[in-house]
């Protein structure tokens, strides 16, 4: 939440520059995709280290991911004066747009199943299968940035760069581990 | 912050600010916190993932912050009093009578990729910029192709004020207080030859004074140009100040092109060499996005960017959105240009 504190203090200050709202954009969007690259971190980290504890702040890092992109949506709808169909004609003209939306309604049936309840309910397996949409929102997030960049694209590039290493790991990591995983378990503990 | 260490880094404070809690237990308010459970465990447990998100978050925060610079920092330049008054003088026959953008937000929101792609660069390293001495190179298709010093050419006209607006690409935009001298009276005294059918401009290609042309985010120098018409349009303006002082840095200083009907890429900042041509020069942004970025860049809201919208614009210091006019709202002055263009393809 800090950033967000962050955010609104600097709008109040006016530190946000000229044109705020465009900042005010740009921030939240980078927040969203940095805590949602983060919790996608958890795993490969915990597969690399053995440690428990980034298992234990990926939901919160995916729910606070989710927050700031709503926040980021909103944003773009106060800018544009709340005129839906001037959004459904963004989303529908420009990819960029599209990319974008799509992320953020891939996220909400995963912010909408993020309680314990819902695990049980949905059973283990069909939860972790949804719950891989977000590989999906976080690839869209950095298309998304991409095609947002005018020029110089290497912010975005490096988040793609983070994201294909993240998933590269779940993957060599994930295949042998799948037969050794009681035997490494009782290892560690 | 999507360096792989940072939730390393993270590690030694929890570990820092629960060690003392479990081992002395003397604060008070260390017990306070610790009395109600009789379970320790699992509220060392929250303490720690506490922590560890706490500074998660934190680190995550200042890296933004590193990323995105702060745009409200200025040169001491920009913070000094605005000394332009408008009821100092007449309005002239061009200028408009919106609200003329304040010279801090007009210094400090700038697109200068010479100096770096964040608005705030332009204006925190503007300083490298040297505009004296500064010559400027005149050649191709004129009768009397020379170089010049900025201060002699200067002197050739007498400086005039225009009001002009401002539309960037990407969607805001402004109202700017020029001060300089006509493009026609420049191009009229160069006596161009009749092959002559284009005016290009170059902007200055040196490293150590832009910082930002090290990378090659465009190819530079940066070129820009227009149809002798245009160029020879009344609008059309050459700029060495704004806001009735020298021109900035970060705003192109010593010699600019505006041509305020068109986007704002179209108005070359640091000019060194003007060059009339009987061939349409290749620009700069045509050359890094000829899909989204054509040679006429008239303001047109009826021609979407690719990637958004032209319909609108925030004017800066505004919250909302405007509509965009079409041409800038100059269309009476220039819409006669371009008779018989389809617009739609000579974006």
């Amino acid at each position: 939440m800090l950033p967000v504190a962050v955010l609104v203090y600097d709008a109040l200050s006016g530190a946000l520059g000229a044109n705020p709202i465009q900042r005010a954009t740009l921030q939240t969007g980078l927040l969203t995709l940095a805590l949602l690259v983060l919790s996608l971190a958890c795993t490969p980290l915990r597969l690399l280290t053995g440690w428990t504890w980034p298992a234990r702040i990926r939901k919160t890092l995916g729910l606070l991911g989710f927050g700031y992109a709503a926040l980021h949506f909103l944003i773009y709808l106060f800018d544009h004066g709340f005129d839906l169909t001037l959004m459904t004609e963004d989303v529908l003209k420009r990819p960029f747009v599209t990319a974008g939306f799509t992320a953020l309604l891939l996220l909400v049936p995963l912010a909408l199943t993020s309680t314990p309840r819902a695990v049980k309910r949905l059973g283990f397996q069909r939860w972790t299968r949804l719950h891989q949409l977000a590989y999906v929102a976080v690839s869209l997030g950095a298309l998304h940035y991409y095609w947002g960049v005018k020029k110089d694209h290497t912010p975005p590039l490096i988040y793609a760069a983070v994201i294909a290493a993240l998933f590269l790991i779940r993957f060599l990591k994930r295949r042998p581990a799948r037969s050794a995983r009681a035997g490494s378990r009782a290892a560690k503990s | 912050m999507t360096d792989p260490r940072t939730p390393e880094d993270q590690t030694p404070t929890p570990q820092a600010t629960e060690t003392p809690i479990a081992e002395t237990q003397t604060s008070d308010s260390q017990r306070r916190i610790l009395t109600p459970g009789s379970d320790l465990n699992p509220r060392r447990e929250f303490l720690r993932s506490a922590a560890m998100f706490t500074g998660t978050v934190a680190a995550l925060g200042g890296g933004l912050e590193v990323l995105t610079r702060r745009p409200g920092l200025s040169s001491a330049e920009a913070q000094a009093a605005d000394p332009f008054s408008r009821a100092d003088r007449p309005l002239g026959p061009y200028d408009t009578k919106e609200k003329v953008t304040p010279y801090q937000q007009a210094t400090t929101y700038n697109n200068f990729y010479e100096f770096g792609t964040d608005k705030s660069d332009p204006a925190r390293l503007a300083g490298s910029l040297k505009p004296r001495p500064w010559t400027v190179r005149i050649d191709g298709e004129v009768r009397k192709p020379q170089t010049i010093d900025i201060d002699t050419l200067q002197s050739w006209f007498p400086l005039e004020d225009r009001i002009y607006r401002m539309r960037c690409v990407e969607g805001w935009s402004m109202v700017m207080p020029w001060l300089g001298f006509p493009l026609a009276a420049l191009i009229r005294r160069l006596e161009p030859t009749s092959k002559a059918k284009y005016v290009q401009f170059t902007a200055l290609l040196d490293t150590k004074q832009f910082p930002g042309q090290k990378q090659q985010v465009l190819k530079w120098p940066y070129v820009e140009g227009l149809r002798l018409d245009e160029a020879l349009n009344p609008l059309s303006f050459m700029a060495v100040g704004l806001h009735g002082r020298t021109l900035p840095g970060q705003n192109g200083a010593p010699l600019r092109l505006v041509v305020p009907w068109k986007y704002g890429f179209k108005n070359i900042k640091s000019i060194v060499r003007i060059t009339l041509t009987d061939k349409q020069p290749l620009t700069t942004w045509m050359q890094a996005a000829p899909q989204e970025y054509g040679f006429y860049a008239n303001v047109n809201p009826a021609v979407s960017h690719p990637r958004w919208s032209q319909a609108t614009e925030r004017r800066i210091g505004e919250l909302g959105r405007r509509k965009t006019l079409p041409f800038n709202g100059y269309a009476d002055e220039v819409a006669a240009l371009y008779k018989g263009m389809d617009l739609r393809k000579n974006f």
